[in-house]
């Protein structure tokens, strides 16, 4: 501090001149600095960012895969849909065919039940006429020649000729019968 | 200082004297040591231990810290390096850019730092020094480039009748091989020195109104005060704009060496 003001009041330094010890020291620690730089500081900023590019680049990796596997999945299960209402329609479409096909069998069932029943009851009523026409054709002829002994007053005994005649009676009432129909 | 020039009485502004403390090792040797250099020591001392913290473990994903430090580097890789010189010429010439970026702006900032209050550039040597690397950096870049026509390109431009050349030889050489370092040494130098000046001016002016200005005078210690306040700002302002147009220029003269027309 003495010695600055001893120069300001005498002789004055041309700032724009370089002292050696200036140079030397300015060097000294310009080197310093660039090497340190050079060597230590920008190589793992270079490495940082190469690996932070990396695990962008890996992520952006990651979320199309992920993307694709989804794509993947939803086509799969869009397939499975389809393919579950396609079999879907075609067994609604065969158990509506089944369906119709038991009903025209039943229905055919049914009818020929219902034929066979009613020619059974024919067959039936058939029988049952004959049987009440048989009875009472004997009963008509003994009735009609007890009517006719006691019109007579003589026991018509049941001879050949008595009984042609009820057979002849009765022939005529079938036929007059038939006639009424 | 001040205690002393009021003690002789009037007041005493800041001499171009400030920049040149006594030794205080090594005196009259190549290695003497005063206390500008000690605080270059000091500011390469702490500019080493910020980086070196900052990138020692870095992660992909940064905390604040590394956002900072990221954020400074980026600025010499990403806006003067990789727009100026292309991607492949920027990571080459990235390593010196990026000293001299933060190599100066080392040297600058303690001008405002109070304690250490002088510029460690505002000595010619840490300018020259910077200037004369720049030098030789673009004119090895030029010459690695185009080798043989490097010269005779920019001394010589293409394109202009021969008796031009007469004209434009002197004046290209001139302005390329000679004008080149010297203002990008002077204009950092010239920044610092001025600064400092200024600052000294401000306070010590503070601080003799105070101590001997009579009565009422004192009060425009506050004044200069606040003028020393507002310029301490705007100092950092300048140790930061410095350092980038120190770097952005040695940049430019790197890309019109490797640009030059053939």
């Amino acid at each position: 501090m003495l010695q600055s003001h001893v120069l300001s009041s005498g002789e004055t330094v041309n700032p724009l001149l370089p002292a050696v010890p200036d140079l030397v020291w300015s060097a000294v620690v310009f080197v310093i600095i660039l090497v340190f730089f050079w060597f230590r500081v920008l190589p793992n900023v270079k490495a940082l960012l190469d690996a932070r590019s990396a695990a962008i680049e890996g992520n952006i990796e990651k979320a199309t895969a992920a993307q694709q596997e989804a794509e993947e999945a939803l086509a799969k299960y869009t397939a499975q849909l389809a393919e579950a209402r396609a079999e879907a329609g075609s067994i609604r479409e065969a158990a509506r065919a089944d369906g119709s096909k038991i009903i025209a069998e039943e229905k055919q069932t049914a009818a020929a039940e219902a034929s066979r029943i009613l020619s059974t009851a024919e067959a039936q009523l058939q029988a049952n006429r004959q049987a009440v026409l048989v009875g009472l054709k004997g009963e008509v002829g003994e009735l009609a020649l007890d009517l006719a002994a006691r019109v007579i007053g003589e026991i018509l005994s049941k001879d050949d000729k008595s009984q042609a005649m009820v057979d002849r009676f009765l022939k005529d009432l079938d036929s007059s019968e038939k006639a009424a129909k | 200082m001040l205690a002393e020039a009021s003690s002789e009485g009037g007041f005493v502004g800041p001499s171009i004297n400030e920049f040149f403390p006594p030794a205080l090792l090594f005196a009259d040797t190549p290695f003497e040591i005063n206390r500008i250099i000690l605080i270059r020591f000091l500011m390469t001392a702490l500019l080493v231990l910020l980086f070196w913290l900052g990138t020692r473990r870095m992660k992909i994903v940064p905390g604040r810290f590394q956002s900072l430090i990221e954020m400074g580097l980026d600025l010499v890789r990403v806006n003067i390096a990789e727009d100026l010189l292309g991607r492949k010429d920027g990571r080459r010439f990235l390593p010196l850019l990026t000293a001299i970026f933060f190599g100066v702006l080392a040297m600058n900032l303690p001008g405002v730092v109070p304690g250490l209050n002088v510029a460690g550039s505002s000595l010619i040597g840490f300018p020259l020094v910077l200037a004369v690397v720049a030098y030789v950096t673009f004119i090895y870049a030029g010459l690695r480039k185009h080798p043989g026509t490097f010269l005779k390109a920019s001394l010589f431009p293409p394109g202009v009748p021969w008796p031009i050349y007469f004209i434009v030889t002197p004046i290209e050489f001139f302005s390329i091989f000679v004008l080149r370092p010297i203002t990008l040494a002077l204009r950092l130098l010239m920044n610092m020195v001025a600064g400092h000046l200024l600052l000294v001016l401000c306070f010590t002016a503070t601080w003799w109104f105070l101590e001997s200005a009579p009565g009422f005078l004192k009060l425009f210690s506050v004044g200069t005060f606040a003028f020393g306040l507002i310029f301490s700002l705007f100092e950092i302002l300048v140790a930061v704009l410095q350092a980038y147009v120190f770097t952005l220029l040695t940049t430019v003269y790197i890309q019109l060496a490797l640009a030059e027309e053939h």
